[in-house]
């Protein structure tokens, strides 16, 4: 196992490198390249411009400035984000606790929907429950997010819902309403967020645990199961909701980057302070450090989530066989 | 003396017969019948838009509008006008125009690239297979819509915009979205040509290419086709996405997405800018992934 595991890790390394260069290639290439913030700047002049190339390297070939920028990744420095006037690491460690707020709320719900709606769905297929949760989770998969999101903003925050002469209303931007930021408005400040993000994975996840867990239904170990006399939720839960779960657990891990990445639309709409739209907020300016910063930090949760699926599926699994 | 099973030949309309059980298979999958349905209507409506919009897509109403969004069927308009007085019906119907094409181009494009790589890495195997594979591992690796979002600002950034057209969303999201088809192709691939048709045509001297494109391709066909309906869906989806966060098709051309960006400004005036485009977006993605798992079903029931 440990082997795998390293050799695993080993594999890894050189597409990281991969994905770097390209995106660093990519990046450089385009219009006005690191330096494009100057550029709109009428009291920049070309001379300036030269001077400041210089003094960035970036007249240097393309290969040396990657190989300085490689060491400076290596040791923690991912550069100077031009929109936020501080450091790209500052900059990102500022918004992580609120990208984590949102995604771990978000990963909660749909872990605990998505299982327990799989599973109700499993245990009695073709009723009128299970192709209510397969029509829900098809809306789920077929629904631009966005668009959902402006949706729970017009039903919930712009006109409220009116019932026996008391408005609901939720608040549809930031994370607090006040500076205390207490308990209770951090909470209602988290419930759109958190269903738009979650939605689609709900909906995926309650389609692959009805999937796998049928699967396991038919398979002998669960008749023995009954055969022994156990109580139909015993063998259910026990026996069968255990093994259904490894394939699950694959395809949560590798969801996890796609949470991450899927958070620029959520975090936009709603003004959520996170890294979603710092990166967005990026864009409109072409601040080089920040994007090419964000972009490696994804993929590099896609490789690394990627690698825990596989180990996970191994350790979990022990008839999956690894040389 | 009896042949034993496996040496027995079909005659030729059992074949037919077989072929004839996919469409009966997707026939009694009615929702996917009902999905094809919605989705010809909208490929009409697409095709057909000058003909039918009720108003140039792009012309103000100068006559009643003043300032503000038009309710539904204020002076006319049925669905009502966005905030600049442009008939919002007419925006819907030349929005499923562009939706619809840069999905299928890009698709097309997808299917074209990916089919193509994945057939040579699965047929060549060796380190045509290894270059092509690392080139798909790093193309999965960075996620398609901060890197579309940064690839359409870097374009964006040299014209303030006015280049993000048509042609450059769909190379983008054609040349990027290829690697899950490739892989999908080379799977087939790896077992097809170890199959004994496989090697009878390599037998009788059938060039490379010719064994790729003629004997194993037509029976990869199947995944293909499925891939390739319900990433039309996926498609829609992303395009709509960029529109909306500014990073695709440009106003004043109508997109579904960025139909919503403007009406996301106006949400508590006018509601129903917001409502119909997503709805559009909604209906027929859902029609394209219901139609895209009853070809599922019927093209290979083990899928």
């Amino acid at each position: 196992m440990a082997t795998y595991v390293l050799r695993r890790v080993l594999q890894n390394i050189p597409l990281l490198l991969l994905i770097s260069i390209v995106l660093f290639v990519i990046l450089h290439n385009a219009p006005g390249g690191p330096l494009a913030p100057y550029l709109q700047n009428p009291h920049i002049t070309p001379a300036d411009i030269k001077r400041l190339e210089h003094n960035f390297g970036l007249d240097r070939p393309l290969y040396v400035q990657y190989w300085g920028w490689l060491e400076k990744v290596l040791t923690g420095d991912l550069g100077y984000s031009t929109s936020n006037s501080e450091s790209v690491v500052a900059a990102m460690l500022d918004r992580l606790p609120a990208t984590l707020e949102l995604m771990g709320s978000a990963f909660f719900v749909s872990i605990v929907l998505g299982v327990a709606l799989g599973i109700f769905s499993a245990v009695r297929p073709y009723s009128w429950i299970d192709y209510t949760v397969t029509t829900l989770a098809f809306f789920g998969q077929s629904m631009p997010v966005f668009w959902f999101a402006l949706m729970l903003q017009l039903a919930f925050s712009v006109n409220g819902i009116t019932a026996f002469g008391w408005r609901f209303a939720l608040p549809s931007a930031g994370m607090c309403a006040t500076d205390e930021c207490g308990l209770y408005d951090r909470f209602v400040h988290l419930i759109l967020p958190t269903v738009v993000l979650s939605l689609a994975y709900v909906a995926t996840w309650s389609r692959f645990t009805r999937s796998s867990m049928l699967e396991v239904v038919r398979t002998d170990y669960m008749r023995t199961a009954a055969a022994k006399g156990l109580a139909p939720r015993a063998i259910l839960l026990k026996h069968g909701l255990k093994n259904a779960l490894t394939p699950v657990v694959t395809i949560v891990a590798l969801s996890m980057p796609g949470l991450v990445a899927g958070a620029v639309v959520t975090e936009t709409i709603f003004a959520w302070p996170g890294m979603g739209r710092l990166f967005y907020n990026a864009l409109g300016q072409f601040d080089f450090s920040l994007l090419m910063g964000y972009l490696m930090l994804i993929s590099f949760l896609v490789v690394l989530f990627n690698l825990l699926a596989d180990v996970a599926y191994a350790w979990l699994d022990p008839r999956v066989t690894y040389d | 003396m009896e042949l034993p099973a496996a040496a027995t030949v079909k005659p030729d309309d059992e074949y037919r017969l077989e072929r004839h059980g996919t469409w009966k298979r997707f026939r009694k999958h009615r929702l996917a019948l009902a999905g094809a349905a919605v989705l010809i209507v909208m490929i009409v409506v697409a095709v057909f838009a000058p003909l039918i919009t009720p108003a140039d897509p792009n012309a103000i109403d100068q006559v009643n509008w003043s300032g503000y969004p038009l309710a539904p069927e204020v002076a006319g308009h049925i669905l009502g006008t966005d905030e600049n007085g442009r008939d919002l019906l007419a925006r819907l119907i030349f929005g499923a125009r562009i939706s619809l094409t840069v999905a299928i181009f890009a698709v097309v494009m997808e299917i074209v690239i990916g089919t193509l790589l994945g057939a040579l890495s699965g047929y060549y195997g060796g380190i045509v297979d290894f270059a092509i594979m690392r080139l798909t591992d790093v193309v999965l690796s960075i996620p398609l819509l901060p890197l579309l979002l940064v690839l359409t600002a870097i374009v964006a950034a040299s014209s303030n915009k006015a280049s993000l057209n048509f042609g450059v969303i769909v190379v983008l999201i054609g040349g990027l979205s290829w690697p899950s088809v490739a892989r999908l192709v080379r799977a087939s691939f790896l077992s097809l040509r170890e199959r004994e048709f496989a090697e009878a045509a390599r037998a009788l001297g059938n060039a490379d290419l010719r064994i790729i494109f003629r004997h194993l391709l037509p029976n990869a066909v199947a995944p293909i086709i499925v891939a390739a309906t319900l990433d039309v869906a996926n498609v829609i989806i992303l395009e709509s996405t960029l529109s909306f966060l500014g990073f695709g098709i440009q106003p004043p051309t109508a997109s579904w997405g960025n139909m919503l960006a403007n009406a996301e400004a106006n949400m508590a005036i006018a509601p129903w800018a917001a409502v119909f485009p997503g709805l559009c977006i909604l209906v027929t993605v859902l029609a394209i992934n219901y139609l895209g798992d009853g070809l599922r079903d019927a093209l290979d029931p083990k899928m």
